[in-house]
């Protein structure tokens, strides 16, 4: 049921609002949940949460904006995260992440223009045995250069 | 609450137990600086402007939040304390726009206050990134420079506890962070009221009201207190004055009040010099002239001599005509006089303004009980 | 699955647990599996494909119809991640690592039908320059003294029974016994101190709530573990999730608490899973509830979910987050165990604190503060990364030095490279230099020398490392994770940081090593919270252990370490050179030339210091000097 004023099917967002009802600090959450129904936080639908929560605009756009997992606009088709966490910095993941950002014209933390690649510099996803750690899309990888991610991420 | 001695620069002082280091210094003389801290607002412990040495304490502690226990022994101004507060105070300088010269709070802005106390001459971090925002918020009310916004947080939280709109919060985080309204877009489509509040305790140019941008800085203007005249809450204001007219209107420290104050009584002031403002009285002709009283027509167009819809009827013995007040009120005496003669007393109803103050509703009280002779009276603030 | 009524009930499923767990209990009798094969299922091995070849490995089993014989558990770290996928054969404690889908067949043929131990799948211990087949063999393990991690590899973290069988509970039973005054005090006695990193007595931070009158009042585990390189809490709440309940249950029951939350990591999705069933098969067994075992005792957990925000792991942040509001900490007094989450005194303990207490409690006060020192008592548990051959998950008594945990442990630098400094207490910590190895390892000590514990991320460089850039990583991190309430944390991390990026880029002056100084020791005074004031910790270290290195990167325009881009020249070093060709074959810009034998030369108007030559030589023959002498070199040669 696509919703006429917002274009989104609001039906996902009044399930996740009925289950979390009135509890109180639910609004990380709310929010999480929402963005894997959504795969970002659009802000129609923030709007919508405030008006059913009552919980101020602010306070979800503060809290929108504080946490990093929270996005305020799509990511593109294939996530590529980059662990800088120490055992990566000084295997050489700077490297890494410059080559992507070069290629794909996306500095870290953005999409590529044409919203096929996200990239992300994470810190630390615990694999610091395999460092430098390249995550494509939930697949792992470790110990590669940068042209050999390059060539990684070229063909997902 | 149960009393406590503690030691401020030497000063033996007994206090209330749990009331801020910064409560109990102000009270007794001593002074401490403070930036993020308001009165009316809860602490918030941010800006570190009022950084205390409290002995026995690993670092250095806010004043405006450290509550005071037993035995605390508190330096208030030791060589440490100043350079952590030249330092935060250096700090804030180096991501603000340095141009006081031409800043409409210079005289009136608590940044430039503790520069100056503190000798913080310049940017000592040049070279350092700063932010560069854009100044267009569109509403008409108040202009939002964030340049020289030092996210003390006093406006958000005077939106939150005073006005309880929360209309302004905090996005992103870090050297990033800054204010933001509603959904991060203007202050016209967040649920902001124009209360003016959040202006009333910015402690420097970031939030300005628009109507007195050029009009003047603090030295040059006269300082009036009077009452708010739109509604019985009767706030206390300051009218800032330059020439005899009005520029700016901040709330004063009344019992109704306590600084703070509406939309209406902040910003609702350019009736007073509006040219069309009524200043003297005025009488339809035909009272005046003698002759019968003529249908009005309200679509106006008229003579045009008043150029107003209302005054101008298109009628001429019904159009309005300046008098001065003695013939006005009698004019409203006489014919008081003779409906009460012809009808009786029940025949008027009175209905009292709540922007009347309690004097001016009891006379009307009065009039109406004993010269009208009527209980026929009520007013608007009844709820 | 049995609801637990009383202290009998569990005590008599324990039984059956124990032999349900059968061979991985020395001296086990008449255990119905002949073999147990544990296969580390944690994220670090995981990601080395240790799922495949756990499917690959009870497939070939029940092929060769072993499966009345053998059985396969997936557990949770073993610690030595540097060279997952590892499992271990019980009872006959033989260890293999980096074992791959290809070696399942062998290792069934083999090892669990032939006996056989495979060589190769063996641990190399380089300084004995030889394969050990037993996992106490291995330096890595035998001089650890695992409590904390005591059941991590052992049990299948997903099976309450069998936590229930390694005395799972039982401390919690014990603690129902006592008064939660004498709980108080044991742990007080203990002379436990919060593994978080500050240190604080756990006993009187309990004591103090359980004196507040207000209620509700609620307990919280500390799981959000953000510092980069850090994976100990991580790996406690995969490998062994109960032992962090049963600890919360017993502080719950000490202070008075009906409630509790979890705070995990949001990226640590295996640890939430194994959290929700632990929580789930717990509240089923009646150890979370309504009147536990019996006792009248009611407590309830639930977990939530980080968003991602370093500065959340601060306990006022942290509350604010459980609240639902931005991660920002508030100054304190007033401490969160008078006035925490929703206003109400809340005990915040980290992960490792809680999975202590069931121990304490169930071991008594005596036997805690018999191990490690006398004002560090107890183990400490690090995640050692960086330079070193064993990068994983340890546990070792307080007080050991450094020298043992990163050489003796951590099989000390690879590539014959020389240590340069060890950094502890993560991104605000303090690095050391090899004059400090000896430093005992406890909270008083660490902090003394110029670092401190941390929640116990331990990070090893050599002298490939730049310590300018090094300190200025972390810095990097922590203003990125500055939730920017206080001026001197959120402006003056960033000076601080465009101060050492004016360095690394060549453009530092003698006034900046003062600036970095007078920042540093302002924001540590200034600051609201531990964020800010310890932000500065690593960069002050450095500067005060490697002061050369910061003057070589002002005065010289020099960086050693050949890391700071266009402050070095790469040459090869003609007496180390061997003029095998690799660093040649390497280039991608022709910039080496040289005839096998001799010794190679590099064209300082080719190179664009990529470094792959420095990576590919295995003499350590390309070295970082000064640019300028370059040019003047070729001219001579
Ligand atoms: C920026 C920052 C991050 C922190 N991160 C953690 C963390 O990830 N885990 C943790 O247990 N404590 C962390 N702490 C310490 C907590 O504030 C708190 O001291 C601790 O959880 C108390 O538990 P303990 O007494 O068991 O150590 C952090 C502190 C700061 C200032
Ligand atoms: S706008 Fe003014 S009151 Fe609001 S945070 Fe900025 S400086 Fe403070
Ligand atoms: S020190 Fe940093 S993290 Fe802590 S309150 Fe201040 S800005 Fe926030
Ligand atoms: S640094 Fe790179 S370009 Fe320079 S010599 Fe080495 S491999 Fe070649
Ligand atoms: S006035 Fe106390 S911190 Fe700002
Ligand atoms: S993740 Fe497998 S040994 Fe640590």
């Amino acid at each position: 049921m696509l919703d006429m004023t917002t274009n989104f099917d609001l039906a996902p967002l009044h399930a996740i609002l009925e289950e979390y009802g009135s509890q109180k600090g639910t609004v990380i959450p709310i929010l999480q949940r929402v963005q894997d129904a959504y795969g970002y936080l659009p802000k129609e639908i923030l709007a919508e949460i405030s008006k059913r929560t009552n919980i101020p605009l602010t306070q979800l756009m503060g809290v929108a904006t504080f946490y990093t997992q929270f996005r305020l606009s799509p990511r593109g088709k294939h996530l590529i995260r980059v662990c800088d966490g120490t055992a990566c910095h000084v295997s050489g993941a700077p490297h890494i992440v410059r080559a992507i950002e070069k290629e794909y014209d996306m500095p870290a933390g953005s999409s590529s223009p044409d919203l096929k690649y996200t990239l992300e510099v994470v810190y630390c996803v615990g694999a610091c045995g395999l460092a430098p750690v390249v995550i494509v899309d939930d697949k792992v990888y470790g110990r590669l250069s940068p042209d050999a991610v390059l060539e990684k991420v070229r063909d997902v | 609450m149960p009393q406590v001695n503690i030691t401020i620069d030497g000063k033996k002082i007994k206090a209330e137990a749990f009331k801020t280091v910064y409560e109990v210094a102000t009270a007794n003389g001593i002074y401490i600086p403070a930036l993020c801290h308001h009165p009316a607002l809860p602490p918030e412990g941010a800006c570190r402007v009022c950084l205390v040495e409290i002995e026995r304490q690993r670092a250095l502690q806010p004043a405006c939040t450290f509550p005071v226990t037993e035995g605390l022994v508190i330096h208030t101004n030791s060589p440490k304390v100043r350079e952590a507060r030249k330092f935060a105070l250096e700090l804030i300088i180096s991501d603000h726009p340095l141009d006081c010269m031409t800043c409409e709070a210079t005289g009136d802005c608590r940044l430039q206050d503790l520069a100056y106390e503190y000798g913080v001459k310049g940017n000592e971090y040049t070279g350092g990134v700063q932010h560069t925002y854009p100044i267009d918020d569109p509403n008409p009310f108040i202009q939002v420079d964030r340049n020289k916004c030092i996210l003390c947080r006093r406006c958000v939280r005077a939106c939150n506890y005073i006005n309880g709109v929360e209309a302004i919060g905090i996005v992103y985080r870090g050297f990033k962070a800054r204010i933001a309204f509603g959904m991060d877009s203007t202050m016209q489509d967040s649920p902001c009221e124009f209360c003016g509040s959040c202006v009333e305790v910015c402690p420097t140019a970031a939030l300005w009201p628009k109507m007195s941008l050029g009009k003047g800085r603090a030295w040059q203007l006269k300082k009036i207190e009077t009452i708010c005249s739109y509604c019985g809450v009767g706030c206390r204001l300051n009218l800032h004055v330059r020439d005899n007219e009005i520029v700016k209107v901040t709330g004063a420290d009344g019992p109704a009040n306590h600084g703070f104050t509406c939309v209406k009584g902040r910003f609702g002031y350019d009736y007073v010099n509006h040219p069309e403002r009524l200043t003297r009285p005025l009488v339809r002709r035909y009272l005046l002239e003698g002759g019968s009283k003529a249908a009005t027509d309200h679509r106006g167009g008229g003579d045009g001599k008043n150029g107003d819809g209302l005054l101008a009827t298109g009628n001429a013995a019904a159009d309005f005509v300046e008098t001065d007040w003695d013939t006005a009120l009698n004019l409203v005496a006489h014919k008081f006089a003779e409906i009460k003669r012809n009808y009786g007393g029940d025949a008027f109803a009175a209905l009292c303004s709540a922007r009347c103050t309690n004097e001016e509703n009891f006379l009307m009280a009065k009039l109406t009980r004993q010269l009208m002779a009527t209980h026929n009276i009520d007013h608007c603030a009844r709820l | 699955m049995s609801l637990l009524k009383s202290t009998d009930d569990l005590l008599s499923l324990r039984e059956r647990a124990i032999y349900a767990l059968g061979v991985r209990v020395p001296g086990a009798s008449q255990p119905q599996f002949r073999n147990d094969v544990v296969v580390c299922g944690s994220t670090g091995c995981r990601s080395a494909n240790s799922q495949q070849v756990l499917k690959a490995l009870q497939a070939q089993i029940i092929q060769r119809e072993l499966d009345k014989a053998v059985r396969v558990i997936s557990t949770g770290c073993r610690g030595l991640c540097a060279v997952g996928p590892v499992m271990q054969i019980f009872p006959s404690g033989v260890f293999y690592n980096r074992v791959q889908i290809t070696d399942v067949p062998e290792i069934v043929e083999q090892t669990l039908v032939g006996g056989k131990i495979i060589e190769r799948l063996c641990f190399r211990d380089v300084a004995q320059n030889k394969r050990l087949a037993h996992y106490l063999d291995i330096p890595f393990y035998n001089r650890q003294l695992p409590i904390v991690l005591r059941n991590c590899g052992l049990i299948d973290p997903q099976n309450i029974e069998e936590y229930i069988a390694t005395d799972g509970y039982l401390g919690l039973t014990k603690a129902l016994e006592l008064s939660p005054e004498e709980v108080i005090e044991i742990i007080k006695n203990s002379g436990l101190r919060g593994r978080g990193g500050a240190g604080f007595s756990t006993g009187i931070k309990w004591e103090l709530c359980r004196r507040v009158a207000k209620q509700p009042k609620y307990v919280i585990c500390n799981a959000d573990e953000g510092d980069p390189g850090a994976f100990m809490d991580r790996s406690i709440l995969e490998a062994d999730p109960h032992s962090v309940i049963e600890g919360m249950v017993i502080a719950a029951y000490a202070i008075g608490a009906p409630l509790g939350y979890i705070y995990v990591r949001a990226e640590y999705p295996l640890a939430v899973i194994h959290l929700r069933r632990a929580i789930a098969q717990a509240r089923a067994y009646g150890l979370l509830g309504e009147n536990i075992l019996g006792s009248g005792f009611s407590f309830d957990l639930h977990l939530k979910e980080g968003a991602g925000a370093f500065v959340c792991g601060e306990e006022m942040a942290l509350i604010a987050s459980v609240e639902g509001r931005r991660g920002e900490p508030r100054p304190k007094p007033p401490f969160p165990a008078v006035s925490g989450l929703w206003n109400r005194p809340t005990v915040v303990n980290n992960v490792k604190t809680y999975a202590l207490t069931p121990r304490i409690i169930l071991r008594g006060p005596e036997w805690f503060s018999s191990i490690g020192t006398s004002k560090s008592p107890g183990t400490a548990v690090f995640a050692l990364t960086g330079k070193i051959r064993n990068t994983g998950l340890i546990e070792v008594p307080m007080g050991i030095t450094l020298r043992e945990i990163i050489y003796d442990i951590g099989g000390g630098i690879p590539k014959k490279r020389q240590f340069k400094a060890v950094q502890t207490g993560g991104p605000l910590g303090g690095c050391l230099p090899a004059s400090a190895l000896d430093t005992p390892v406890d909270f008083d000590s660490l902090t003394e020398a110029g670092a401190t514990m941390g929640s116990g991320g331990m990070i090893v460089v050599d002298e490939r490392t730049c310590m300018v850039e090094f300190a200025k990583y972390f810095l990097t991190f922590a203003t990125a994770e500055s939730c920017g309430k206080c001026v001197p944390c959120r402006i003056g991390g960033q000076r601080l940081l465009e101060v050492l990026t004016r360095i690394t880029s060549g453009a530092g002056t003698p006034r900046d090593l003062d600036e970095i100084e007078r920042i540093s020791r302002n924001m540590r005074e200034a600051s609201l919270c531990a964020l800010g004031q310890l932000t500065p910790g690593p960069v002050m270290s450095a500067l005060r252990f490697f002061r050369e290195e910061y003057e070589a990167h002002v005065y010289d325009k020099f960086c050693l370490a050949g890391v700071c881009k266009g402050l070095y020249e790469l040459h090869v070093d003609a007496d180390r050179c061997a003029g095998c060709g690799l660093c040649k074959k390497a280039c991608s810009q022709d910039a080496i030339s040289g005839n096998r034998k001799e010794p190679h030369v590099i064209d300082q108007l080719k190179c664009i210091q990529c470094g792959a030559c420095v990576e590919a030589c295995n003499l350590d023959a390309i070295v970082a000097q000064p640019r300028g002498k370059g040019v003047h070199a070729i001219a001579v040669a």
